[in-house]
């Protein structure tokens, strides 16, 4: 590999007539392509010297074939200057700083000094529009001079005033470069102008580079009729345009007609180099689509720059939609067969697994089951030639192989490839997974690890990538299996582990104490890697029991001792621990779960404090295998117990309602009488505070509490028997506050953090009185979801709901570019082995990495060490 | 009357001291670098102007960490380059 080496400057400069006709092998005079036998015209646009694109034809200028060809430039002579669209900027800035007469810069040598600065002393500096005062004399010649107008998108002319009346003198481009010819190299360079390099009058075109064809191929058409490339059409215009003004120059046309195909060539030109230019027609293909000229090449996403050298498309890569499978592991992918059988692993062939790779190439590229082993779709003869198997030459190419062959064979269970999905935002939207070949059309991964690749199932794509070489496959193992990818780097904690089901399966399981029969235990554990079920709890009657911490404690390492409390803890002022009623005190003996139930605090993605303690103590690799038998224990769990969802568990009975009804009645009341103070003057304000902002705080304060009131009343009557309360109350989805809108009030709608207020003067809406302060008329909800929002309701929940779409698609834009910017500006920095953050140049960002030189994927939470969890597992009680 | 305000005094300024020659050097040797590749500061920061340092000259700078507690760090002084 060549060794990399430092750029010492970049030089950004305009190409001169000189060079342009220095780098032309040919000057192009014909606008014709083709002949009538399909043979390029000498000197026409698709002239053999500017390279070739026909397979078979020789390049007339370097003699080689039209796949070793690089392509050579030509030249067009244009009969007249014409300006470049991308300088008008610059000829309008030079046209202005300079006289019209003599060319120097407007500005004596002391007035150039106090803005450069002196030959010894440079300010760094260079002179702008800016200092130049409009319409002065020139200090050199003394003349006056005019206004330059410029109208886009290149016409310039002068204004000078002739008995009172503006004249506007035109500008041909012939004028513009002639002036600009005069120009002294000295003033040049006080304008930040090379003139080695970039002399102005090069802006203005008197010779066009003709690209070789190889950047502008012809493409022949199912019917044999060649087709050219948008650049080759404009140039054909050019062309046409510029012969017409050559015969008509030569022939002594009058002015008018000189000056209207001096216009013509200019706008042919102009949209040759951009066709978006602002008050300019775009030029258009016969079908009315605008051409694609050379700006349109560079230019937006599609572009060279962000679509062909920074955005990337690679091979040995699949895409489709995902699926959930709770019965894969978190380090397996499923995959579709279909896919499975196109994407290939490159095998060298040596003497001990010959007779395999042999198998392989006879089975071919057919592999119509799941059962079948994988076949091969291509063989590498040493010599890098490939050959692709087919039905018909299996045989035969098994006979030739032999050691140094290389053979491309399918993807196989337990082979490891990279799988992503977008954006990829973090390091965990890429990780190794271990694959799985699959039915169906789909690619299928374990719920639990959703969280990382951020990924839903509501139709999500997601991106598979196999690696190619052992190097690659031996990083992807290593750094980034799924099982190194647990813990994030973000907070040191685990981000995959339980969701949804996971949670509220295992949290109905282990809560309070239940007995199980054999069966039903044996049906629990069905999916997990038990040898033998432990001693039973307890005994009836003849009948074995054994309880549900029992049957958690089998996925459980053995030697575990923690202590936490669960989600559902409500953070008592005096903790009663064991005789917790919600039983959220979760204490883990030797691995045995003595109390407490199993939620989101424990095994969640994010919270997940066994999962966490198990990385800590058991590796990584524990860690991902307890995952998996979180998910198979938790799927078995909801499965036995059923878990739904519908309308009528969000009723209530009559006495709930009544007490709904009550609270929310007063509350009414209540704001109404705090109105009356208010009106009457009588209210107090609070401080740094108007009586009006007083009031609108009692108020969202006095129906914020009758809200929450009606969600306790709603919460006393749906118990753990309800689903919604199960996922809130395990941390599973959704809240109580969720649950509260559904079966009790919806409560206060707000825009900014206040009651509504926009609408009609004094009013949100025409059916309230102006002046109306009552709840109602600001976005107060007293009903339900359940019950139904009246019209007025509905409108204020619109208007509340608005908000929160604007601000999360504000919010995403903005945090994307933000994390952008800061990714481009960090990519490159590295901790090296003495602890530093370096840049690329080996230069100093910070002299300990994060000050501590801690990695955060290893921290505690933050923290280097975690104490309180080392303490805890040896005292095995709470610190 | 002017009352100068001493910007070290301030609590959110860390401490600024002149590294010695060589402290400079064994800071050099330590991670084999060059002054080159150390952070920079320019000769008319407020603080650099109260302690006095001069520029080429290097600057120990400690400040109490939210990590670590007590994070040393250094910086070049260069002249503040024209606009």
């Amino acid at each position: 590999m060549p060794s990399p080496k430092r750029i010492g400057k970049i030089e950004f400069g305009l190409l001169s007539p000189k060079e342009i006709r220095t780098m032309s092998v040919r000057k192009i005079i014909w606008a014709d392509t083709y002949d009538d036998d399909g043979f390029p015209y000498p000197q026409g646009l698709m002239d053999l010297n500017l390279g070739v694109i026909d397979p078979g034809l020789r390049c007339k200028t370097c003699d080689q074939k039209a796949s070793e060809c690089p392509g050579h430039f030509g030249h067009i002579e244009l009969a007249k200057p014409v300006i470049h669209v991308g300088y008008t900027r610059l000829i309008r800035k030079l046209l202005r700083v300079t006289c019209r007469s003599c060319s120097r810069l407007l500005l004596s040598p002391e007035e150039i000094e106090k803005v450069v600065g002196t030959e010894d002393d440079l300010t760094g500096d260079v002179l702008s529009e800016k200092d130049i005062k409009k319409e002065r004399l020139c200090p050199h010649c003394g003349e006056q001079q005019l206004k330059i107008n410029f109208e886009k998108p290149t016409t310039f002319s002068e204004i000078f005033v002739d008995d009172g009346k503006k004249i506007e003198h035109k500008l041909t481009p012939a004028d513009i470069r002639a002036r600009l010819e005069k120009i002294p190299d000295e003033d040049l360079r006080h304008l930040g102008i090379n003139p080695d390099v970039a002399r102005p009058e090069w802006t203005v075109l008197t010779v066009l580079p003709v690209p070789p064809v190889t950047m502008r191929p012809s493409i022949i058409l199912e019917n044999g009729q060649r087709s050219e490339d948008d650049l080759t059409h404009k140039l054909v215009d050019i062309i046409r345009i510029n012969q017409r003004f050559k015969e008509n120059q030569d022939a002594g046309a009058p002015q008018l007609i000189i000056e209207d195909l001096w216009e013509l060539l200019q706008y042919h030109v102009t949209t040759y180099l951009d066709n978006e230019v602002a008050g300019c027609p775009p030029a258009r293909h016969r079908s009315g689509r605008p051409l694609k000229t050379l700006s349109q090449r560079l230019k937006g996403k599609d572009g060279r720059f962000r679509g062909s050298l920074s955005g990337k498309r690679v091979n040995f890569s699949a895409r489709t939609v995902i699926s959930p499978d709770p019965n894969l592991s978190v380090i397996e992918v499923g995959i579709p067969l279909a896919v499975a059988n196109e994407m290939t692993i490159p095998v060298q062939a040596n003497p001990f697994n010959i007779e395999e790779l042999k198998q392989m190439v006879r089975y071919g590229p057919f592999r119509s089951s799941l059962t079948q082993p994988c076949g091969a779709n291509y063989v590498i003869r040493p010599d890098k030639r490939r050959i692709r198997l087919a039905e018909g030459n299996l045989e035969t190419v098994v006979e030739m192989i032999e050691p140094g062959w290389t053979v491309e064979r399918q993807i196989r269970d337990g082979d490891i490839v990279l799988f992503n999905r977008q954006p990829s935002l973090h390091r965990m939207s890429i990780m190794a997974h271990r694959v799985k070949v699959m039915d169906g059309r789909t690619f299928r991964l374990n719920p639990a690890v959703c969280p990382p690749y951020n990924a839903d199932f509501d139709g999500d794509e997601m991106n598979l990538h196999i690696p190619q070489t052992e190097e690659a496959r031996a990083e992807a193992a290593i750094l980034v299996a799924v099982e190194e990818n647990i813990l994030s780097p973000r907070f040191g904690g685990p981000i995959i582990g339980g969701i949804h089901d996971h949670v509220s399966g295992i949290f109905m399981l282990t809560n309070q104490l239940q007995w199980h029969t054999k069966e039903e235990t044996l049906y629990l554990l069905k999916h997990i890697d038990i040898q033998h079920l432990p001693e039973p709890g307890k005994e009836e009657n003849g009948v074995k029991y054994w309880s549900n911490k029992q049957v958690f404690s089998e996925i459980l390492p053995k030697e575990m001792n923690m202590v936490f409390r669960a989600s559902s803890c409500q953070n008592c002022e005096t903790c009663k621990r064991e005789t917790c009623e919600r039983d959220a005190y979760v204490r883990i003996i030797d691995g045995r779960l003595e109390s407490g139930t199993i939620d989101k605090k424990a095994i969640g993605a994010f919270d997940g404090q066994i999962v966490n303690r198990i990385i800590r103590q058991y590796g990584m690799k524990r860690a991902a295998e307890f995952i998996d038998d979180i998910t198979h224990l938790s799927i078995r769990a909801i499965m036995m117990y059923g878990f739904s969802f519908g309308i009528d568990d969000e009723d209530l009975s009559k006495t709930e309602y009544g007490q709904i009804d009550e609270v929310l009645t007063s509350a009414v009341n209540d704001v109404q009488r705090r109105i009356k103070i208010y009106e009457d003057g009588q209210l107090e304000a609070m401080p740094g505070r108007t009586p009006e902002e007083t009031l609108e705080m009692q108020i969202m304060q006095v129906l914020g509490k009758a809200r929450d009131r009606t969600g306790e009343i709603a919460g006393r009557h749906l118990g753990l028997g309800n689903s919604a309360v199960v996922m809130a109350v395990s941390g599973a989805r959704g809240s109580m506050l969720n649950l509260t809108q559904m079966a009790g009030c919806v409560g206060q709608q707000s825009v900014r953090g206040e009651r509504i207020m926009r609408g009609y003067d004094d009013r949100t809406l025409p059916h309230y009185k102006k002046g109306d302060r009552g709840s109602d008329a600001h976005g107060f909800i007293t009903h339900s979801y359940k019950s139904g929002l009246n019209p007025t309701e509905f409108f204020f929940h619109a208007i509340g709901g608005r908000e929160g779409l604007v601000d999360t698609a504000v919010r995403t834009s903005q945090s994307g570019y933000l994390q952008r910017r800061m990714i481009n500006a960090l990519q490159d920095l590295k901790v090296g082995y003495d602890g530093t953050v370096r840049s690329t140049g080996g230069r100093i960002i910070q002299f300990r990495y994060g000050e501590d030189g801690t990695d955060p994927m290893k921290s505690s939470f933050g923290d280097p060490v975690d104490v309180k969890g080392i303490v805890e597992s040896i005292l095995k009680e709470e610190v | 009357m002017s009352i100068k305000l001493n910007v070290l005094d301030h609590v959110m300024v860390p401490d600024h001291q002149i590294m010695s020659e060589d402290e400079v050097q064994q800071l050099f040797s330590l991670y084999s670098i060059s002054s080159e590749q150390l952070p920079k500061i320019y000769h008319d920061d407020p603080a650099v102007k109260v302690i006095g340092a001069k520029v080429g000259e290097v600057i120990r700078i400690v400040r109490m960490s939210h990590t670590a507690g007590r994070a040393e760090s250094y910086r070049l002084v260069i002249k503040r380059p024209k606009k």
